[in-house]
């Protein structure tokens, strides 16, 4: 890098929004700034904001794509509240974009967008960059559309070719801004388009002239550095939700020794876990793309039934569907585990945005007493650990297991350090020998009261499971009243059971204090966030994040009991706290409910605990 | 004993196995009378005689009557929840594609609540047995109409008589893209066994259609077909390579005039029986199978035996076929390896 003309500054963490319509390219975009944010040693979490609609009419509001990055030197728990810069390709864009832009950020648009009709379409009534209603901001309108094509005038390449290019002048600012190094871009396209080297040329030529251009007009008196991160010895990589639950399942499938099987339909926003198994045939796993939700649970029922390790993943509504199944799963006491990325709801609701709103229907949402484990990640990293461990409970404990997601972890990405496999528990499925004259298809393991696993193909070991009611021991058809109950308490003491086998409900913060803050699943990166500023200040907050949820750690009474106000903070109408009314009625529990398909804001939840601190 | 055993392994190489290996200790709880009777008979026949050890069976069912059967087989097997059968099935077959998987079904269960997964599955082409009982009526239930009563029938549902048409399950399967379909009935076992030994043989989804009889609720619904007066005129056994004649003395014959089917009498009008279709079960177009399936009395015999079947890829051997290629060219082979792939970074 030459000496720039500008003053640098050391900032300790940063948000940058990059938007632009949905064929702008932002999304990759914002994933090379990551890249390049990796390589600087910083921690981070991104997070992609696009509409439902693949490509919604150009250049209006409802079809803006954004992509959030958040990074700093301390660790990064979320992709960030309001952006310190935004990158808007378009007016649609900036329109779309300000209500999540600090005041006094730095706002980039591409000057050469601002004309009538995409004013227009965008809904302004005059020009944004010109009518003064941006004087709270720091402007940089550039005419990028016009200088990108003038990067690549001397390339043989058409102008839809190059204005697919502009993206990169953008980026080359921003680039510049952070005092980035652009040749991790470069290495980036000399790689994927290996084949297209006027493509590597024009992107290289752009990216370097946008970058240049800020230097050459020294567009920013300052620029921004953020040292690296102190994060722990050890290799990383960046990933989304989604495909860490994938590769987590594969973990635990290569662990346990039973090759995987998924059984799914393709719903948003789960699909991507369907997606990436498909590529991993290399490693054996086999990845059925059913016909429907129900055939995806279904056939996951036979392929655990025949010894695989089976999942099935949705959404919501998918859920829903496979509700019957999953009770099938709960009375032949079959492994399984059911993977459900939340999505906003009911019915198709706001499909491509985040909510906690199926915590009911996955604790209770089937006919019959039909108790299933539900465990809920609390971030996209932790996708990873969550499938691995809920293949772990379900495969040793033999029984379906419900694991939550969300919208925002499945598509949001973060720091992730890769595990050795040796480092993860090992995984040990009650497997039935050949011929074991003591085999019957519902005698139970005494410890964990699960039945025993055993596998067509097996001599000597002939049996049939079923949706009827099954005699204990035996597995023979059975109407008795007695045994009916004796079998409804067996399957709901085998769940119960497994809070022997989890970690106890950690906390963050004293053992005592004013405000226990209770949360679940997705929002742990913000409640964190807020709960350690708050402790910074000499605030008496403390945190527990749920991750088990069926059955919930041993010690959560107990933890409950300890602090003066316990306020529970979910992204749904106040499910969690209702199922912790009915656990445990005698404590009283405040509520801080957000239900907008947004995720929680530092400020509004800060502002809320600190009224509960003050009264 | 064991010495006979022994040499049996020796000159076979595998046990020989009989319909007692398959018989389960469970009391069979089928109405007396019941066509499912005769279906599990034949059943135990044939698993002895298809070379596939004992224990490589799984038998998979939805709900009805007929779906109890899994529990009245000595085998690995499955009694699911309505309609799903197939897809579990799918998922037993993919899991292990070694196994030999036969699936019980109803006409309630893989018709109407089950229709897309039956639909799904011959169209993939999934290696099983799908033995369907289609006793055009809901037994369980006590005796509603099903997507294949016909048209009419007064049943606890349509007191007034159906105003529904009626599925004909081969043509679903035919235009499904099936590559296997055979008709058979239960009141006649020899037959039934070896229509169950052809479907066995075929790899592929084989879809055999049992016109069986429920005593109760829809009794005689297949006489025209089966009783000793007036069958031979409404049966046709289809044999691959034979003319399609039918008849007592094998006097009445199937034609192709223009793009239908028609009945002729040999000897009548100028027809000899070089004029008489010839049937071909291994003609890929599906053209005159599904005809030969649509036929129904009073116009036509109902054809029986195997109609269709066409060797065509199975979904579970491609399956495996891209995972073994993919294994084979891999550079990735374990999660560790994975894990650590693509862009990473050292923080030291």
């Amino acid at each position: 890098m030459t000496i720039k003309n500008s003053r640098v500054v050391e900032l300790e963490q940063v948000v940058i929004r990059f938007a632009g319509d949905s064929g702008d390219g932002m999304q990759l975009t914002g994933s090379l700034f990551s890249d390049s944010t990796a390589f600087a040693g910083n921690d981070f979490a991104t997070f992609p904001d696009y509409p439902s609609e693949i490509r919604a009419p150009q250049g209006t509001v409802s079809g803006v794509s954004g992509f959030q990055i958040h990074f700093g030197q301390k660790t990064v728990y979320t992709s960030g509240d309001l952006a310190d810069v935004l990158v808007a390709m378009n007016p649609a864009s900036l329109k779309a974009n300000m209500r999540w832009v600090k005041e006094g950020a730095i706002i980039i648009v591409d000057g050469d967008a601002f004309v009538d009709k995409g004013i227009e379409k965008a809904g302004y009534k005059s020009d944004p960059t010109m009518d003064g209603s941006l004087s709270g901001f720091k402007l940089i309108k550039s005419p990028i559309s016009t200088l990108t094509k003038e990067a690549v005038k001397h390339l043989d390449i058409d102008l839809k070719s190059t204005m697919k290019t502009k993206n990169m002048f953008a980026l080359g600012i921003v680039m510049y801004l952070f005092n980035r190094d652009p040749e991790v871009i470069h290495k980036y396209y000399e790689k994927k388009f290996k084949a297209n080297p006027i493509v590597v040329e024009a992107n290289k030529a752009v990216l370097s002239a946008g970058y240049n251009y800020a230097d050459t007009l020294e567009l920013f008196g300052t620029t921004f550095k953020v040292e690296p991160a102190p994060l722990a010895k050890g290799r990383y990589r960046n990933i989304t939700g989604n495909i860490a639950t994938a590769w987590g399942f594969m973990a635990a499938s290569e662990r346990s020794g039973r090759p995987l099987f998924l059984g799914s339909y393709p719903i948003t926003p789960a699909t991507e876990i369907l997606q990436e198994l498909t590529y991993h045939k290399n490693l054996g796993v086999k990845a059925f793309q059913a016909e429907d939700e129900i055939a995806g649970i279904v056939s996951a029922i036979g392929a655990s039934y025949t010894g695989a390790m089976a999942i099935t993943t949705t959404s919501g509504p998918g859920l829903s569907l496979k509700s019957e199944a999953i009770g099938l799963a709960v009375m032949t006491e079959l492994p399984l585990v059911i993977v459900d990325v939340q999505r906003g709801g009911p019915s198709t609701g706001l499909p491509t945005k985040s909510e906690q709103s199926d915590l009911m229907q996955a604790l209770f949402g089937r006919n019959g007493e039909a108790p299933v484990i539900v465990i809920a990640a609390k971030s996209s990293s932790d996708c990873f650990y969550s499938a691995y461990e809920a293949s772990k409970l379900s495969l040793e404990h033999m029984t379906p297991v419900i694991l939550l997601t969300d919208g925002s972890l499945a598509n949001g990405s973060e720091v992730f350090k890769i595990p050795e496999m040796a480092s993860l528990p090992p995984i040990n499925p009650p497997l039935v020998a050949p011929n074991d004259p003591d085999y019957k298809p519902y005698r139970r393991d005494p410890e964990r009261l699960n039945r025993f696993w055993a596998i067509p193909g097996t001599e000597g070991l002939r049996h049939r499971v079923g949706g009827l009611e099954k005699e204990d021991g035996s597995g023979n058809v059975s109407h008795d009243p007695l045994n009916h109950q004796k079998m409804t308490m067996l399957r709901e003491a085998k769940v119960q059971k497994v809070a022997e086998f989890i970690p106890q409900q950690e906390v963050y913060g004293d053992d005592e204090a004013d405000l226990l803050v209770v949360s679940w699943g997705g929002t742990f990166g913000v409640m964190l966030t807020v709960v350690e500023k708050m402790q910074e200040q000499g605030k008496s907050v403390a945190l527990a994040h749920f991750k088990h949820i069926m059955p919930l750690p041993s010690n959560t009474e107990d933890l409950l009991g300890r602090y003066k106000k316990i306020i529970v903070c979910e992204i749904n109408n106040g499910q969690f706290v209702k199922y912790l009314k009915m656990n445990f009625p005698q404590f009283k529990y405040l509520q801080y409910n957000k239900i907008q398909g947004l995720p929680f804001m530092v400020a509004e939840l800060e502002s809320r605990f600190n009224e509960l601190l003050n009264d | 004993m064991t010495n006979q055993m022994d040499q049996q392994i020796i000159e076979t190489g595998v046990v020989q196995l009989t319909k007692e290996d398959f018989s389960s200790d469970q009391m069979v709880k089928w109405c007396p009378g019941c066509g499912d009777h005769a279906i599990l008979h034949a059943v135990e026949n044939v698993f002895p005689e298809l070379g596939v050890p004992k224990e490589d069976f799984v038998v998979v069912s939805g709900i009805g009557c007929s779906s109890r059967f899994p529990y009245y087989m000595n085998t690995y097997g499955i009694h699911s929840i309505h309609g799903r059968a197939a897809a579990i099935a799918t998922g037993v077959k993919l899991a292990n594609p070694k196994l030999s998987v036969w699936m019980i079904t109803g006409d309630g269960d893989s018709m109407a609540i089950g229709g897309n997964h039956f639909i799904h599955t011959i169209r993939r082409n999934i290696d099983i047995n799908l033995l369907l009982f289609n006793n055009k009526i809901y037994g369980l239930t006590k005796g509603q109409y099903s997507p294949t009563t016909p048209k009419g029938s007064k049943t606890k549902t349509s007191p007034q008589g159906t105003y529904e048409r009626p599925f004909n399950p081969g043509v679903l399967v035919i235009g499904a893209q099936g590559s296997f379909f055979a008709r058979t009935l239960d009141t006649n076992p020899k037959a039934m066994t070896a229509v169950f030994l052809e479907a066995a043989k075929h790899h592929g989804t084989s879809v055999v259609e049992i016109l069986q009889n429920c005593v109760i609720f829809a009794n005689k619904t297949h006489d025209l077909i089966t009783s000793r007066e007036t069958r031979d005129d409404n049966q046709l056994f289809v044999e691959h390579g034979k003319p399609l004649l039918f008849g007592k003395n094998k006097q009445k014959g199937i034609v192709l005039k223009g793009t239908r089917l028609e009945v002729v009498t040999i000897g009548e009008d100028g027809v000899t029986e070089q004029d008489i279709l010839v049937h071909d079960q291994f003609e890929n177009d599906p053209g005159v199978h599904s005809m030969l399936a649509a036929m129904m009395p009073p116009e036509y015999p109902v054809a029986l035996g195997v109609i269709r079947s066409v060797a065509t890829e199975t979904f579970d051997q491609a399956m495996m076929a891209s995972i073994e290629e993919e294994k084979a060219s891999a550079s990735i082979r374990t999660m560790d390896q994975l894990l650590n792939s693509g862009p990473t970074w050292e923080i030291s």
